[in-house]
């Protein structure tokens, strides 16, 4: 299963991050939003063509007031 | 007897200018914001604009969590139209490892490769974990992070944090949030002492005149956060803040009387009548 933000997701394995992304609003050009599946960074121009394995732990951080 | 700090700061060490260069970049304010506490992101924008400040902190959480903007992008536009450089963070981090990919996200996130390191180590306190923040801050300079490291009011750690490549280094006044001011004065003049790179005063600020002090030791800037978004005033709490940072400055560059333990006339006995 696809773990997105710490929970269990209907993500299906072959969907890509910016598929992920448009499932929580976002599009390709969304401001202030970064992307790491496993630990690693990906980067905005990988968005589209970055695709899930079936066991990816997906996080999708945004900006919020600190610090 | 003079205190220490008193000696410091003599007239020409420092000039009162207003600019502050962080890795080659001018700031025209020397005072830091943090954005966090605020009510609402109308208030954030006056109170920035009040506080002249031209560098904000903005962090990091996940999308969907409880203050994390909506949509993504609302506080960002609203930062980015104030006209501020965004400096994120990587506060609530606890591990090297943790802090160096939220700096890598960030930097993907924001477009800019400056990083206001934090590693904490400590939940009641939230002080630095200073061998986990070295370890960071060595890794993140060599990835080209611009990083200015939230540290201890430590100065061998401080000059390690220099040596190793930090941009500038950000010593607590005291616990972030504590609004307790800056509890060892010495240890904050010695940090400037000990390193080339700029000096900003984190955490712990409370009210305008911590800020001044913070400058009269020496500082080179001022980061407040809590202090102005949880003031009862944030927007004129900002603008005080603002006006201490400088007077502070100027203070020192002035050069301070020294302290003395019995007055000193400042009007002369001479010519003193006597009434027999």
């Amino acid at each position: 299963m696809i773990v997105l933000n710490g929970e269990g997701s209907d993500v299906a394995a072959g969907e890509s991050v910016l598929d992920v992304l448009a499932r929580l609003g976002f599009g390709r050009d969304a401001r202030g939003v970064a992307v790491a599946v496993d630990g690693e960074v990906v980067s905005r121009a990988q968005w589209e063509s970055f695709t899930l394995a079936a066991d990816a732990t997906v996080e999708v951080l945004t900006a919020m007031q600190g610090g | 007897m003079a205190e220490p700090l008193d000696t410091q700061g003599a007239a020409g060490e420092v000039t009162d200018d207003a600019q502050l260069t962080i890795a080659g970049r001018t700031l025209r304010s020397r005072l830091l914001l943090g954005t966090g506490g605020f009510p609402s992101l109308e208030l954030m924008a006056a109170a920035i604009a009040a506080s002249a400040s031209e560098l904000v902190t903005v962090a990091l959480r996940r999308v969907g969590a409880a203050g994390s903007s909506p949509q993504g992008t609302s506080l960002v536009d609203v930062l980015t139209g104030t006209g501020v450089q965004l400096l994120p963070n990587t506060a609530g981090c606890h591990t090297a490892r943790d802090a160096v990919i939220t700096a890598r996200l960030a930097r993907e996130a924001f477009e800019t490769d400056w990083i206001k390191l934090e590693v904490i180590g400590d939940e009641d306190t939230l002080l630095p974990d200073a061998p986990e923040l070295l370890r960071a801050a060595e890794e993140l300079v060599d990835e080209g992070f611009v990083v200015l490291p939230y540290t201890t009011d430590d100065p061998v750690l401080a000059r390690r944090l220099a040596d190793i490549g930090c941009a500038a280094v950000m010593p607590l006044g005291s616990p972030i949030g504590s609004g307790m001011g800056i509890r060892n004065p010495y240890n904050i003049a010695l940090i400037r002492e000990a390193v080339e790179v700029p000096v900003i005063l984190d955490a712990g600020i409370g009210t305008a005149s911590d800020a001044a002090l913070a400058m009269e030791l020496g500082c080179d800037g001022v980061m407040a956060a809590s202090a102005i978004s949880r003031a009862q005033d944030p927007v004129r709490m900002a603008a005080a803040m603002r006006d201490a940072v400088s007077a502070g400055r100027l203070a020192r560059g002035a050069g301070r009387i020294p302290r003395r333990r019995y007055a000193n006339a400042s009007t002369p006995d001479e010519g003193l009548p006597v009434f027999d």
